[in-house]
C-alpha cells in the first residue's frame, strides 16, 4: 500500500484492520484513508512532517515537536496503528503504552527525570522556570516514592493508571471525531494556576474552538 | 464537540495577533489564583492525555482544511433512468449552450474593446469624462461575462451610493465575486497580483477603475499596500473600494478571520454579503487545484451561476472598539447572512505555517 491510488481494495482494509489490532472497524479505515490522502499532498504515500505541520491546530499543538517524531513518514498502515490508542476499542494499556511512548523519546523503555521534566517544558514553556519546575516535579516524585535519579518504566506508569482520564476517539456520522474526555483533575489545573498565572491546559484548549456540527 | 462560549473569540487588547483570545475568559470562574486545591500527584503531573488528544483531534480532522474543501455533488445519475437525462444535459450544456456563451462573450469583448481603446487614447484630455466612460465600459464587459454563464444574480439591499470614505467589504469565494459585484455598481478592487492573462488584464482595464495590487509574498508589501489604500479612500473622485478581507478564497461554507487592514482606515465600512446557491454550479475557485481558465470553462459548461448578494447596512467604528473587535462585529454580520459558520484561522495559513510566536505562547 505504498502508492496513494484513491481505491482501497477490501485485501487491504482488513490487513490494516488487523495490523492495528481491530482497534478500528472497516468504515473508520476508510475515513481514515480519505485523510490520509487529504494530507497526504504530493502523494508519496507517507505524510511529511511538514505536511502535518500545514494543519494549523495540530501546529499549534505544544507536543506536536513529540508527536512529529513519531509520526514523520508513516505510511498508511502505520499511521492508524499510531491512532489505535485514540479508538474507543483500545484497552486502558494500549492507551498508557502510547502515553509512555511520548516520554520516551528514545524509546529504550525507560522515562528518565529530564524526559518528563522536557514534556513540562513543552507544555507549560515560559510560564514557569526552569528551576520551578524542577521543584514541582523533584517534589511530586519523592511524594509518590520516586526519585530524581529513578527511571519509570511501563509498569510504573501502569500503577498510576488509575488516576488518569483518556481521549476517545468515535465515529460519527460517518466522520471521525475526537470527544475529548473529561478535563485533566481540576486540582492540577488549578495547582498549575498557583504557579503560573495562566493554564497551560486552557491555551491548548483555545485553538480548537469550533463551531461545527 | 463544543462550541466554547458560541465559537466567537474576545480579542485582546495587543494588536499584533489576530487570533489571541483573552485567556482571562478562560479561567473557570471564581479561581482565585493563589489557592492550590488539593495535593499535585504524579498521576496528575504525567497526564497529557488532553493535549493529545487535541493533537489526535487536528490530525484526524480539522476546522482549517474543512475551509478549503470543496464537497463533490452526489451523483445522482447511476440509474436507467436518469443516465440518459444526464447525457442529454451534458449535450445541451457542452454543444449548445458553451458554444453561444463563447459567442456572446466574444461579441462582449469586441465592443468592449472598440470602443474601451479609442476612449482611452483618444480622451486623454478630458480626464471626468473618460472615467465615467471607462467605468461605464467595465460595467459592460462585466455584465457580457455574468452572461456568458447565466449568471441569474439576485441582489438585495439598497444600491450602493457612491459617497467618499466608504469601503465595501465582502466574502471572497472566487474570482468571479468582483465581477458580480462590479457588474451592479464601479468598485476599486484590491487583488493579488496574478500571472497569464488575468495580469494582463489587471494592468490595462482594471487599472481604469483604480485597482489597486499586492503581492502576498513580498514582506514589505504590507505597508505600500496600506498607504495606497489609504490615499485611495480619502480621494473624492476615486471609485469606492472594494475589500475581501479574508485575503484568501474560501469555499462559501465557511469564513476565516478577517484582516484588520480594511477596518483601519477611518472610513464606514458597507458589508456586503455573497452566498452561491451549490445546485447549479459550485463556484468556489480552489486555486491550488485549478487555474482561474479552467474555473471559467467550468462555470461556462454548467447550467447557471445562481447567487444571492445582500447589501447590509453601512457599520463604523464604534468609540470602544479596537479595529480587530470591529473587523469581528463585521464578520458576523456577514457570516449570519451568508449562513456561512466562522473558524477562527487566519487565511494566510494556506500559505505558511503558523509561526513559533503562537505556539510559544
Amino acid at each position: 500500500m505504498g502508492n496513494t491510488s484513491s481505491m482501497l481494495t477490501q485485501y487491504d482494509i482488513e490487513e490494516v484492520q488487523q495490523h492495528c489490532n481491530n482497534a478500528f472497524s472497516q468504515q473508520e479505515i476508510v475515513s481514515l484513508y480519505e485523510r490520509f490522502c487529504q494530507l497526504d499532498r504530493n502523494g508519496g504515500g507517507f505524510v511529511s512532517g511538514e505536511e502535518f505541520l500545514s494543519v494549523p491546530e495540530f501546529a499549534v499543538n505544544p507536543l506536536s515537536q513529540r508527536l512529529l517524531r513519531m509520526l514523520d513518514g508513516l505510511n498508511f498502515k502505520e499511521f492508524v496503528a499510531f491512532l489505535s490508542a485514540f479508538s474507543p476499542r483500545a484497552t486502558v494499556q494500549q492507551k498508557i503504552e502510547f502515553i509512555f511512548k511520548v516520554y520516551d523519546s528514545d524509546g529504550n523503555g525507560k522515562v528518565t527525570f529530564n524526559d518528563m521534566l522536557d514534556v513540562l517544558h513543552d507544555l507549560t514553556g515560559q510560564f514557569i522556570s526552569e528551576q520551578q519546575r524542577e521543584q514541582v516535579l523533584t517534589k511530586v516524585l519523592e511524594e509518590a516514592g520516586y526519585t530524581k535519579e529513578s527511571l519509570l518504566v511501563m509498569s510504573d506508569f501502569v500503577k498510576l493508571h488509575n488516576m488518569m482520564h483518556v481521549a476517545y476517539l468515535m465515529v460519527v456520522r460517518n466522520s471521525l471525531v475526537l470527544v475529548g474526555s473529561e478535563l485533566s483533575t481540576p486540582d492540577y489545573c488549578k495547582t498549575l494556576l498557583s504557579l503560573s498565572s495562566q493554564s497551560v491546559f486552557e491555551i491548548a484548549l483555545q485553538v480548537t474552538l469550533e463551531c461545527s456540527t | 464537540m463544543s462550541s466554547g462560549k458560541g465559537g466567537e473569540l474576545i480579542p485582546s487588547s495587543s494588536e499584533l495577533d489576530l487570533d489571541r483570545p483573552n485567556i482571562e475568559d478562560y479561567l473557570p470562574s471564581g479561581s482565585s489564583i493563589h489557592e492550590p486545591l488539593g495535593k499535585l500527584r504524579l498521576c496528575d503531573l504525567l497526564d497529557i492525555s488532553p493535549t493529545l488528544t487535541e493533537a489526535a483531534g487536528a490530525i484526524v480532522d480539522d476546522s482549517f482544511t474543512r475551509c478549503f474543501k470543496s464537497n463533490p455533488p452526489e451523483p445522482w445519475n447511476w440509474n436507467v433512468y436518469l443516465f440518459p437525462l444526464w447525457c442529454c444535459g451534458v449535450v445541451i450544456r457542452y454543444l449548445i449552450l458553451f458554444p453561444v456563451r463563447v459567442i456572446v462573450l466574444t461579441v462582449g469583448w469586441i465592443i468592449f474593446l472598440s470602443c474601451f481603446i479609442p476612449v482611452h487614447l483618444l480622451l486623454k484630455g478630458h480626464d471626468k469624462l473618460q472615467k465615467n466612460m471607462e467605468r461605464a465600459l467595465v460595467e459592460l464587459i462585466c455584465s457580457f461575462f455574468v452572461a456568458s454563464w447565466t449568471g441569474v444574480i439576485n441582489y438585495h439591499g439598497p444600491r450602493p451610493s457612491m459617497r467618499p470614505k466608504q469601503v465595501f467589504v465582502a466574502n471572497h469565494t472566487s474570482m468571479i465575486d468582483f465581477i458580480i459585484l462590479e457588474q451592479m455598481s464601479s468598485f476599486a478592487v484590491i487583488m493579488q497580483k496574478h500571472p497569464g492573462w488575468v495580469g494582463l488584464l489587471q494592468s490595462t482595464i482594471l487599472e481604469s477603475v483604480g485597482c489597486i495590487w499586492f503581492n502576498r509574498t513580498e514582506a514589505k508589501d504590507r505597508e505600500t499596500v496600506t498607504k495606497k489604500l489609504r490615499e485611495h479612500s480619502q480621494g473624492v473622485d476615486n471609485n469606492p473600494l472594494l475589500i475581501f478581507p479574508e485575503g484568501t478564497c474560501v469555499n462559501n461554507q465557511y469564513s476565516v478571520m478577517f484582516k484588520k487592514g480594511a477596518f483601519e482606515l477611518g472610513c464606514t465600512i458597507c458589508p456586503i454579503a455573497i452566498k452561491y446557491n451549490k445546485i447549479f454550479v459550485d463556484a468556489f475557485w480552489n486555486s491550488r487545484k485549478q487555474s482561474f481558465t479552467m474555473h471559467l470553462l467550468q462555470l461556462m459548461t454548467s447550467w447557471a451561476v445562481v447567487c444571492d448578494v445582500w447589501y447590509l447596512e453601512p457599520q463604523n467604528l464604534r468609540p470602544d472598539e479596537t479595529p480587530i473587535e470591529f473587523a469581528e462585529r463585521v464578520r458576523d454580520i456577514i457570516s449570519v447572512r451568508a449562513g456561512l459558520k466562522k473558524v477562527p484561522w487566519d487565511g494566510y495559513l494556506k500559505y505558511s505555517r503558523p509561526s513559533p510566536k503562537h505556539r510559544e505562547r
